[in-house]
């Protein structure tokens, strides 16, 4: 990978940022302004990690939306039941693990392609969720866990909220892994080439496994930032946002065939979607307007990515 | 005959740059009709590029090119196509999914009305199978459901629904039983008596020497000689391909088999092989001969744990016990796959990726010392490229063997078994593979090849076996072996022995 096309995601997060901050009113541009899209891309953003080792394995998860719905049902009512925070955040994000595992293991055991199978959970797991749920949101005692995004840190010094620093932490160990371990390398190496891969000895399908329940643990982590936003169990919270999370890694340089993409790229991807958001809200644009940029941004960084293929 | 006004294909003064590597250097080319012309040269000669300007794919800097004496400017495939000048590429271009009468005439079908005209249709696709000696293709059969032979045919017939005045022949035989390859030479000579001009483009200098009429060598890019095919011997055209003489092309170093490291009693496969026994030594190189399809391929992908196993037994450095691939290359084998592409190399990944993929460490994986490894391995192969980051696609054919050779290497294994290492490169590569398995048999590694290159079987191997059907034969000493009695096995008949 050239430098140009690693740092293209930047550029063009720089590029939508600029336009906003020379178009949009002045409080867009108010370091206030910038810890706001900070905290609203922390959900996003966090689940896009798992989903881009998920990407670059040459997969799919589809069902990451009706994850985070679960794990905020079930942190909810794990404090209903009198369980302390730490612990209910644990089973939230343990929720998620355990459907990544599932995903995973009807992926590898039965052969079935990912799309199919996680389009299967992403109905099964929000149906469980409504189920637990009594289709109602479960009101949950106030604890320091909706700290986690919450607008006004305790401390200036702080800058941004903990879930924040939380997805940057996150960030930064996955970045590592993908590139500084060997199971990290073995997940390039199964996108790229799956038969390469069996070739050298990959365990191909336990490597496939761990993708889809880190998948899963970083969605059950976003559902635990996503509680900490609504501060209650919400079923059908996330409808949806699986398509956010695809499109963060898309436009961050992740390949839908496998083998590319980047962890800095996929945040960065998340990032760009929320400016745009902030930007035309701040501008007063109606919705439809966002959308329809949105989806300008990921059809041009997908032809760009292809373009550049093509030179090679 | 008459003699023609114009040559039916000609180009003349070619020249093409990429910034700065010349591609082709003042080039002439001149076909007549009712010809096969071969046109030679190791990867990267030239061929490639030459083939793109004709198809209309790549615009020449400079330079011109005439079809029966008319300017031929194409600037796209299909304006080539159109004007007479077809090319069938060795991955072919069908579409699997429909038909021999719908892939023959595709954006050319026939209708009245709107509708189509299938009874038209079908008889003229059935005249045109016939034609080509082919009349058991069945027009109706989905393309999928046909062999690669019957595809190369089908993808004949749709050339001369457009009129085809000039055929190029990308490798047409490389995945061709010989067979399949003797039937298609016979439909080449119909096509020849019909007076079309016909390129035809080969690694397998024996091919070429029967089939062809003239032929031209390319080397970096120029034209480094032409003339004749009966009156040249292939040594001659060797010399030209390659610029200088290749001494010892086939080098057998003194060797003295060590204790048997594999031990193979009845293996048989799913679906095949059938049945296979041998005994591989340590500091020996055991050949395995037989045709495509024979089960070669799966004998070796059994053995490495990648394909299942029905029944027998395998003794791999005593372990007797089935293997997953990760087990294998623990035990000290490695398996050189024959699909580059699609199986031996990870294209998108790095030179320094794909050469230590099969053995990196545990823990923190510090990318400055892989790329030391992976420079040592460059300048011991004489690898050729930019550097160990260079991704793997930007290599030539050659280089890219060398790597998954190097991987093998990296990993250290005892037992190689190595399927067509060979097929498709430059000989100049393939002088060095030659080196490099005579040495590492003589350090006193087991090496198993697979090749259907005779020569060079005969040439590099202590033993021979071969595979008919899925039965391996009794492995032979190389002296009491020639290329008629291999390729007497390789069909089954050594009764006639």
């Amino acid at each position: 990978m050239n430098h140009l096309s690693r740092f293209a995601p930047l550029l063009g997060l720089f590029m939508v940022y600029g336009l906003f901050a020379i178009l949009g009113p002045d409080s867009f541009s108010s370091g206030r302004n910038l810890e706001t899209i900070a905290r609203q891309t922390a959900i996003v953003g966090t689940a896009a990690l798992g989903m881009t080792l998920v990407i670059i394995a040459g997969g799919i998860d589809l069902s990451v939306g009706s994850i985070i719905a679960l794990t905020t049902v079930t942190i909810a009512a794990s404090l209903q039941a009198g369980l302390s925070p730490v612990f209910a955040a644990l089973i939230g994000i343990l929720t998620g693990t355990l459907c990544g595992l599932v995903n995973g293991l009807i992926i590898t055991r039965f052969r079935v392609v990912p799309f199919i199978v996680t389009l299967g959970t992403l109905l099964l797991l929000r149906g469980i969720a409504k189920g637990l749920a009594d289709e109602q949101k479960i009101d949950a005692p106030l604890t320091y866990l909706i700290d986690l995004l919450a607008a006004l840190p305790r401390d200036a010094w702080w800058i941004f909220p903990p879930g924040v620093w939380l997805l940057i932490i996150l960030a930064l160990l996955t970045g590592g892994f993908l590139a500084y371990t060997r199971p990290g390398k073995h997940i390039v190496a199964i996108g790229s080439n799956e038969n390469t891969a069996r070739l050298c000895g990959i365990r191909v399908e336990a490597t496939k496994l761990l993708v889809y329940a880190l998948a899963g643990t970083s969605a059950g982590i976003a559902g635990l930032l996503q509680f900490s936003r609504l501060t209650v169990g919400d079923p059908t919270v996330a409808v949806g946002l699986e398509l956010d999370v695809i499109a963060a890694v898309v436009i961050g340089g992740g390949s839908l065939s496998g083998g590319e993409g980047s962890v800095l790229g996929s945040v960065v991807g998340a990032l760009i979607m929320t400016v745009i958001r902030s930007g035309c809200s701040q501008m007063g644009l109606p919705n439809w307007v966002q959308e329809i940029v949105t989806g300008i941004i990921i059809v041009i960084a997908v032809a760009v990515d292809r373009l550049r293929h093509r030179e090679r | 005959m008459s003699i023609p006004k114009h040559p039916r294909f000609a180009m003349r003064g070619m020249h093409k740059t990429f910034g700065a590597t010349i591609a082709l250097d003042n080039v002439d080319f001149v076909v007549s009709p009712g010809e096969i012309h071969a046109l030679i040269g190791e990867n990267g000669a030239g061929k490639s590029t030459l083939m793109k300007v004709l198809s209309g794919a790549l615009q020449p800097d400079a330079g011109e090119m005439t079809v029966d004496g008319s300017p031929f400017t194409p600037t796209s495939p299909l304006q080539a196509r159109q004007q007479g000048v077809v090319m069938i590429y060795q991955e072919l271009s069908l579409a699997p999914h429909l038909t021999v009468v719908e892939n023959v005439l595709l954006g050319m079908e026939i209708t009245r009305h709107g509708l189509l005209q299938k009874s038209d249709m079908h008889a003229l696709v059935q005249n045109a199978l016939a034609e080509l000696d082919h009349a058991d293709i069945d027009p109706h059969a989905r393309v999928s459901t046909l062999t690669i032979a019957e595809r190369q045919i089908v993808e004949i017939a749709r050339a001369l629904s457009v009129q085809c005045r000039v055929l190029v022949l990308d490798e047409p035989t490389s995945s061709l039983t010989r067979a399949d390859a003797d039937r298609l030479f016979r439909v080449m000579q119909r096509l020849k008596a019909r007076n079309l001009a016909i390129v035809y483009i080969s690694h397998f200098l024996e091919e070429i020497k029967e089939v062809a009429d003239q032929f031209t060598v390319l080397r970096d890019g120029k034209k480094a000689g032409s003339g004749l095919v009966a009156s040249t011997p292939i040594s001659d055209i060797v010399h030209l391909m390659v610029g200088r003489q290749i001494d010892d092309f086939f080098p057998r170093s003194n060797r003295t088999p060590g204790e048997p490291l594999l031990d193979l009693k009845n293996l048989a496969g799913d679906p095949l092989p059938h049945s296979a026994s041998l005994v591989l030594h340590r500091g020996e190189v055991l050949g395995i001969g037989g045709l495509i399809g024979a089960g070669r391929t799966e004998l070796l992908r059994a053995l490495f744990g990648l394909d299942p196993i029905r029944k027998g037994h395998i003794t791999f450095a005593h372990n007797t016990v089935r293997a997953t691939p990760a087990q294998r290359l623990a035990q000290g084998m490695g398996l050189l796959s024959e699909d580059r592409k699609d199986e031996g190399l990870a294209q998108s990944m790095s030179l320094a990726d794909n050469l230590t993929l099969s053995r990196l460490p545990r823990g923190i994986i510090s990318p400055r010392k892989l790329r030391a490894i992976t420079r040592q391995w460059i300048s011991r192969l004489g690898i050729r490229t930019s550097g160990p980051a260079q991704p793997i696609a930007d290599l030539s054919g050659g280089n890219q063997q060398k790597v998954a050779l190097a991987r093998l290497l990296h990993h250290d294994v005892a037992c190689l078994l190595l399927d067509e290492p060979t097929r498709g490169i430059d000989i100049a590569s393939k002088a060095d593979i030659y080196h490099l398995i005579d040495q590492l048999a003589t350090q006193g590694k087991a090496i198993l090849l697979v090749s259907s290159y005779l020569p060079e079987l005969l040439g590099i191997c202590d033993r021979i076996a071969v595979m008919y059907r899925g039965r391996l034969s009794p492995a032979r000493p190389v002296d009491k072996c020639s290329e008629h009695s291999l390729m007497l096995e390789a069909t089954g008949q050594e009764a006639a022995l």
